[in-house]
């Protein structure tokens, strides 16, 4: 898959009360949660950001509780992928469940700044910077959750699988 | 090489009885809980899914903790969801306000989680069972409806830190100081994807409630578990905890309850306690410690003593003691919440509750509220906390422009008297 957009850059430890803050969990409807996206951090960004936008957090992204109405809340409000340098891990598995496209990469990560074109290549591993003409790896997600990613999140990998108590 | 006790729980829960470090594992579950914010996602995706059947009706819990008593309709709404969902399913382990408790307070109590169990909750708190010697980590809504389908979780088996505690207790340092101090020398993602395993002569001696508040914030640290070998201070709670159904044998000696002496550990930290006094987490990390000595005028609005972290008996009893005969100071509000039916119950024979009403603190149903910033004690703008919960990020308990502190629920108790954080010597 490949993904093309806009950076939106935060810092290190971005945490799930910021990605949407817990007074907007009486809902789980995805684009109303999205309309709330970062507002504690930037009141501004959901109303600020385009349909494929991306966002570009530190280490220990999406650290905190496990509310999965975070990558939910992201994908609502438009943005098309979120590149890290590390991922907290219940954060990690939600979108990898979900089907929320995330990069880990440190390169991209350190280098991207904000309001920068981008192009995501999910498949080949890259990054790369339209504005400044560079080019990032990614880490490879290990065979198993690539699996998952590939069946369209866990609940189809089950399925296909015929895990589930009949 | 031999194996920690999380790889040996692990083990016992796969096929074939064994795993490494980062295998990844399709690893079978004992119990996998949900509450009022994560359940309904898991519940409308195990309907999407088309799954019609759950894998065990007495290993599923639906605690609505959260937003409860409901705090508006869109809360009610969604306590609907789980129960309409328990019956149907006739899943055994909902309760409702009046039984319910702070689920991490309510399971152990019950006696639905233990020595050994593999536990997932789609709460990041669910390392709390830890202290029981579980291995049990929170995940996502869709790994519950995925667990509640299977009776299975996927994982990679994590490496393991290792954590020995040494030297004196100091009296007032509880739990929450031991794991707060530990956040605050590792970091926030100190221990990312980590089983954390606390040991040494420290551990072995601390009372059961300050184990849960230590394994309770493993998470803070990035930890996937915060686990504790079990002991006889361990067996003892689950003698005393025994479920409804069934019996939880007690293994005092079994050696899949220990890790091996030549387990392969990551890493291994030394801490030596003897001169730690106890100590406050300041804004907006729960790594940003400081000894309570240090912080001197600093005001405080409101007092949250209460959580999955600290709002057990125990921590009741010592919030009593030293609000005993006092008074909150004017201006200040102080909102004591018991985990659990049974503790408010407990409290209130003790005479505790009367404490609290007496000092003018307001006393609360169970629940989650404030700590989260739900509900029953939202701060306003500018306003600061002093907490017992385990997290002070950038407007956890209300406007993001207020700030929590966290702390034991002796730190806390003592600085309701005085509006501001203070040693529990100084009063």
């Amino acid at each position: 898959m490949k993904i093309r957009g806009k950076t939106w850059k935060f810092g290190d430890n971005i945490n799930t009360d910021e990605i949407i803050p817990a007074r907007y969990l009486n809902t789980f409807d995805a684009d109303e949660l999205g309309r709330h996206c970062m507002e504690d951090v930037d009141a501004e960004f959901p109303k600020k950001i385009a349909d494929g936008d991306v966002i570009v957090g530190g280490k220990n992204f999406g650290c905190g509780s496990s509310r999965e109405h975070a990558p939910i809340a992201i994908k609502g409000s438009g943005i098309s992928c979120v590149i890290a340098e590390s991922f907290a891990r219940i954060f990690y598995r939600n979108a990898i469940n979900t089907g929320l496209p995330i990069v880990v990469s440190l390169e991209a990560a350190r280098d991207l700044r904000s309001q920068e074109e981008i192009e995501v290549d999910t498949v080949a591993g890259t990054v790369r910077n339209l504005s400044r003409n560079k080019i990032y790896q990614a880490d490879r997600f290990p065979d198993f959750m690539q699996e998952i990613i590939t069946a369209g999140g866990l609940l189809n990998w089950i399925k296909k699988k015929g895990l589930f108590k009949k | 090489m031999g194996k920690t006790v999380t790889e040996k729980i692990l083990g016992r829960h796969v096929k074939g009885g064994k795993v490494s470090q980062d295998d990844f594992i399709f690893c079978r579950i004992d119990m996998a809980l949900g509450n009022d914010i994560t359940a309904p996602i898991a519940i409308s995706e195990f309907e999407k899914a088309g799954f019609r059947k759950i894998f065990h009706r007495d290993k599923i819990a639906l605690i609505p903790d959260h937003f409860t008593p409901a705090k508006d309709i869109r809360s009610a709404e969604q306590v609907k969801i789980l129960r309409d969902f328990a019956r149907r399913y006739k899943i055994r382990h909902y309760y409702e306000i009046g039984r319910m408790g702070i689920e991490h307070a309510l399971l152990p109590e019950l006696g639905l989680v233990g020595p050994g169990d593999v536990v997932i909750g789609a709460d990041s708190h669910t390392c709390t069972y830890g202290a029981l010697g579980a291995f049990s980590t929170g995940v996502g809504s869709t790994d519950l409806a995925a667990g509640w389908a299977t009776g299975h979780c996927w994982f990679r088996v994590p490496k393991t830190l290792k954590f020995v505690f040494s030297g004196k207790r100091n009296r007032w340092v509880t739990g929450k100081d031991l794991i707060l101090y530990t956040i605050g020398q590792i970091g926030v993602d100190g221990a990312l994807y980590r089983a954390m395993e606390f040991t040494g002569p420290v551990i072995r001696k601390l009372p059961i409630d300050d184990r849960f508040s230590m394994s309770n914030m493993a998470i803070e640290a990035g930890g996937k578990s915060g686990i504790i070998e079990p002991d006889e201070i361990t067996w003892e709670y689950v003698r005393e905890h025994q479920p409804e159904q069934g019996v939880r044998k007690i293994e005092a000696n079994a050696e899949y309850l220990k890790s091996d002496s030549d387990a392969e550990y990551e890493k291994v930290y030394e801490f030596n306690i003897s001169g730690l006094e106890p100590v406050v987490a300041l804004p907006s990390l729960p790594s940003n410690v400081q000894p309570v000595s240090k912080l001197k005028k600093i005001t405080i609005d409101q007092v949250v003593i209460g959580s999955c972290t600290n709002g057990r008996i125990s921590d009741l009893r010592v919030a009593a003691r030293i609000l005993k005969k006092k008074k909150v100071a004017a201006g200040i509000r102080c909102i004591v919440i018991p985990a659990t039916q049974e503790i408010y119950r407990q409290a209130m024979h003790e005479g505790l509750i009367e404490i609290f009403l007496d000092a003018n603190a307001a006393v609360s149903t169970p629940t989650c509220g404030p700590c989260l910033g739900g509900h029953m004690g939202i701060l306003a703008k500018g306003e600061r906390a002093l907490a017992t919960t385990n997290r002070n990020f950038t407007g956890r308990m209300g406007h993001p422009e207020s700030e929590v502190y966290l702390c034991n629920p002796a730190v806390a108790a003592a600085s309701a008297i005085t509006g501001r954080i203070t040693h529990p010597e100084a009063v």
